[in-house]
Parts: C-alpha cells; sequence; structure tokens
C-alpha cells in the first residue's frame, strides 16, 4: 500500500505541475491575442504589460494573495508553511504537494489579471496599470477566492458552498471576475479616439495581425486543458482518470462548438466570416463549460460551448452600442460568457442550484466590480489613468516604453 | 526626353517590367503608394463593423526616356498593366529637361 501511494502522491504531483505549466502558458497565448487586436504602435506596451503582470500576480500571491484565499482566516505572508510534504502531517493528507498546488493557483490569478489588459488596451497608462495589478492579484481576486474555492463565509454573513454555488474550473471565479475590473477600468478610462462617432456610429479600429490573435487562440486553447483538467486536482486513480479524459473531452468539444456558432452567426449578422468574431466564439464556449466541464455529455458540451459563441458575438455588438469600448472582446468572452457558464452548471450538476449560481455570480460582480471601481478611481486622481490625446496618436509605444514594436514597418 | 509615370495595379508589375524589358528600357524605379480615383474605395469588415478602405493599394513605377521609344513605351505599359477593369491605373508623361548619372557624371540622353 505504500509504495502505491507514493506512486499516486508522485503522479498527481506531477500532473498538477504539468498542467499548471499549460496554464501558464495561456499568459503568452493572451499576449498574442492581445497583440495581434491592437494596432502595431501599441504592440510593445501590450507585450510590456503582459509579461509585467503575470510577474507581479504571481509575486503578490505569494506575498499575500494565496494566504488570503486559502489561510482559512489565518494570514501569513510569504507562504510561510505551505513548503514540505502534502502526504504526512495534514488533517486531511493531501495527494500532491503544497507547493504545487501553490503552483497551479496562481497562474490562474495570472489568467485573471490577463483578462483585463486587453480591454484597457490602446489608451492606459502602463504604470497605472500595473499597480492596479498589485491590488488585484493580491487583495481583489484572493478576497473572491477565499468565499468561493476557499470556502470562507462573505464577510462572515453567508457561505457560498452552502447555498449550492459551484464553479469547477472558474467561468466566475477567474473570468467573470477578471471581466468585473476590466468593465470598471473600462468605465472610467472610456472609448478610444475615433472609435465612437458623435452621430452613435461604430467605427472599426482593425487589429495589426489575425495571425497573431489566431496563434493566441490556440494557445489558449491548449492552455485551458490544464486550466480545466488540473481543476480535477488529480489522476492516479480509475475515478479521476476517467474525470481528467471527460474534461478534456469537453473542454475541447467546448471550444469547438463555440467557434462554428460564432462564425455562422457572425456570417448571418455581418454577411462575411469574421475571424475575430469566431476567435472570440472559440474562447467563449471554453468559458462556457469552464464553470462544469465534468458532467455534461460531450454532446451537452458543444452545446453549452455553442450558446457561448452565440453570446458572445451579441454581447459584442450590445457592448458597442452602449459605447463600452474592449478593443479585444475580453469582457464579452470572460464577463457575459462567464455568467453563462455559472448558470448552465445546475442543468447537469445536482450539486448546484440556480439560485446559488445566481448568489455567486452577484457576490463575485458587485465584490470584484465595486473594489476595481474605487482602485481605478484613486488611480484616475492620482497618477491618471489614462495618456494624453498625443500619445494615443502616435502610439503608446513611444511614449510609455520608448521602443516601437515593429520599426522597419513604421512610416518615419 | 520624356518621364514616365504610371500608376498601376501591383500584381501587374511583373508584366509591365517584362514589357519594357522586351523594348530595350533597363531601368526603372518603383514605390508602393495609395490612392482614389474612379475605382473609389471598398467595404472591409471587423468585428462586425463595417469601415471604407479609401485609398486603393497601387504601384508608381517611373521611367526615364528618350523622345523616340516613349510612343512604344506607353503602348507597352498600357497593353501590359490592362485588365480591362476599373482601376486599372494612369500614365503620365512629361518633359524631362536633363539627367545625370552619378557614377560617371554623364548627362542628358547618355545617362538614362
Amino acid at each position: 500500500m505504500e509504495a502505491t501511494f507514493e506512486l499516486a502522491y508522485a503522479l498527481d504531483t506531477f500532473y498538477f505541475l504539468i498542467c499548471g505549466a499549460l496554464v501558464m502558458w495561456m499568459a503568452a497565448g493572451f499576449t498574442m491575442l492581445e497583440a495581434g487586436l491592437v494596432r502595431a504602435k501599441n504592440t510593445t506596451v501590450i507585450l510590456t504589460k503582459n509579461v509585467a503582470l503575470f510577474s507581479i500576480a504571481c509575486t503578490m500571491y505569494m506575498v499575500c494573495g494565496y494566504s488570503i484565499m486559502y489561510g482559512g482566516g489565518d494570514f501569513s505572508l510569504f507562504l510561510s508553511g505551505i513548503t514540505g510534504d502534502g502526504a504526512t502531517g495534514a488533517e486531511d493528507p493531501a495527494t500532491y504537494a503544497p507547493s504545487a498546488d501553490f503552483y497551479f493557483q496562481v497562474v490562474f490569478v495570472a489568467t485573471a489579471m490577463s483578462i483585463i489588459s486587453g480591454s484597457v488596451a490602446e489608451r492606459i497608462k502602463l504604470w497605472s496599470f500595473l499597480v492596479f495589478a498589485v491590488v488585484m492579484t493580491g487583495i481583489i481576486y484572493p478576497v473572491e477566492g477565499s468565499w468561493t474555492w476557499g470556502g470562507m463565509p462573505v464577510f462572515g454573513m453567508y457561505t457560498l458552498g452552502d447555498l449550492g454555488f459551484s464553479d469547477f474550473a472558474g467561468s466566475g471565479i477567474v473570468h467573470m471576475a477578471g471581466a468585473a475590473a476590466a468593465l470598471a477600468g473600462v468605465m472610467l478610462l472610456g472609448a478610444r479616439t475615433g472609435k465612437y462617432g458623435a452621430d452613435g456610429s461604430v467605427n472599426a479600429i482593425p487589429g495589426s495581425s489575425l495571425p497573431l490573435a489566431t496563434l493566441g487562440t490556440f494557445v489558449l486553447w491548449l492552455g485551458w486543458f490544464g486550466f480545466n483538467g488540473g481543476s480535477v486536482l488529480a489522476t492516479a486513480s480509475v475515478e479521476s482518470a476517467n474525470a481528467v479524459a471527460v474534461v478534456f473531452m469537453n473542454t475541447n468539444a467546448a471550444a469547438s462548438g463555440g467557434l462554428i456558432a460564432a462564425l455562422l452567426v457572425a456570417k448571418m449578422m455581418f454577411g462575411k466570416a469574421d475571424l475575430t468574431m469566431a476567435l472570440n466564439g472559440a474562447l467563449a464556449g471554453l468559458v462556457a463549460i469552464t464553470a462544469e466541464p465534468s458532467t455534461p455529455t460531450p454532446l451537452l458540451a458543444t452545446l453549452f460551448g455553442a450558446a457561448g459563441g452565440v453570446l458572445v458575438v451579441f454581447s459584442i455588438v450590445a457592448l458597442d452600442k452602449m459605447k463600452i469600448d474592449d478593443p479585444v472582446g475580453a469582457i464579452s468572452v470572460h464577463g457575459t460568457v462567464g455568467l453563462l457558464g455559472l448558470l448552465l452548471v445546475p442543468l447537469t450538476n445536482d450539486g448546484a442550484s440556480f439560485s446559488g449560481q445566481i448568489i455567486g455570480a452577484l457576490t463575485i460582480f458587485v465584490w470584484v466590480f465595486v473594489a476595481s471601481y474605487i482602485v481605478w478611481s484613486i488611480l484616475k486622481a492620482t497618477m491618471g489613468i489614462r495618456v494624453s490625446p498625443e500619445e494615443e496618436e502616435t502610439g503608446v509605444d513611444v511614449g510609455e516604453t520608448g521602443m516601437d514594436a515593429y520599426p522597419e514597418f513604421t512610416a518615419k | 526626353m520624356k518621364l514616365i509615370t504610371a500608376i498601376i495595379k501591383p500584381f501587374k508589375l511583373d508584366d509591365v517590367r517584362e514589357a519594357l524589358g522586351d523594348i530595350g528600357i533597363s531601368g526603372a524605379t518603383v514605390t508602393e503608394v495609395k490612392g482614389y480615383g474612379r475605382q473609389k474605395g471598398h467595404v472591409e469588415l471587423y468585428r462586425g463593423t463595417e469601415y471604407t478602405v479609401d485609398f486603393m493599394p497601387k504601384v508608381k513605377i517611373e521611367v526615364a526616356l528618350s523622345d523616340e521609344i516613349v510612343d512604344s513605351a506607353l503602348e507597352a505599359i498600357t497593353q501590359a498593366a490592362s485588365t480591362g477593369k476599373i482601376g486599372d491605373g494612369k500614365v503620365f508623361i512629361t518633359n524631362l529637361s536633363d539627367a545625370a548619372r552619378v557614377r560617371t557624371g554623364e548627362s542628358g540622353a547618355m545617362a538614362i
């Protein structure tokens, strides 16, 4: 038995780490997607923001975030006590190393923060964004994480788990949370110059590289197998191995359903196969299934993904009508569809209830939106959050980083 | 001496270069340009929003040549660049007062 346990411990830990590495790679996916959907003159800043936010997220989650989220009320700085052996000592012996859990959790924080980066692109001040990243990844996200995956009561009032709230890998906890912070930022920032005409017209601002946007989408798709697959938390038993395989299969099915649906809806609505809508559709399918990838049948997973793919197109068009300028569609992909994902859970998972899902979604959204709105407002009043009109016109790259992303292609 | 400035569809550049070569013209300068004419722009779609591209990409060819081959050069260019559809381009011919070859200092017709 001892040898079997050691093997299971090693295998679960290894699986956790590999899945964490896949999720880490989603940071590259977000970076390429965003770099493709902004104009060439704003590319260096989007790249800088993404590498910096990833590093800030990892550091702040180590400093205090992980402890706030999973400390169970016992706060300790700098992860004291989480290294070491998970097999011995704990009341409920885990089958993986504690530091593997930290590694897997930390890349989720970075994902939530990456979502914000795209929405505020092309006009935000680099350093204000990075200060926001410190607060978001160190406090705002870990607090709502403590109420959900951490199992703590919300301000001591109610416990979401008792109300039938269930979010398997984070449609709400990670994706909608990121979108809520992004929405608050976009509302305070305003739209990019030239996006909306005085007569209410919507102007297209085409992205610089659709190959990069497509590559980014495929990278995210790949990383998502770690995101959802790793959230099974184990693979070293027949039961958990079966669950992992179902989650991989359903995650893939939902992405495919989302892409096909968005492509068809865009063709019907606009008359053309709109590639970037289709890419958003694949991501919407992934977000929709993330709240519960383990219980639907493959057909249902495809249909859930397709529902996300349809919804995301309408959400993007609706946000534009409301003059909420989101260059990459992240608020729609992760927010609107994140909510859909939560609401789909009770259809296949008896452990979740619609009321629990709605209360959970409201709790996450209100907390993240209000806290973010306050932080963005403070930044706006102190450092300022928006670059000058001249800097926006010439591109934030030269103003913020002093460097063009493609110097040989820029007209001087 | 004359200077021929031809604005043509970009994908016709190789045909025009070959046609000029066939009549013995040994040099030209090519620039990627944008402009508009009767062809107007066209409509593209991005994330559900249509937008017009007002300036069409074209290629500008500049050739300096002696008076006696202007007519054949003009014919070569118009034939090679023609598709019969709107947007085929224009050819302008201007008088050229002088020219100089940088390497040797030759001038006038000797320089082209």
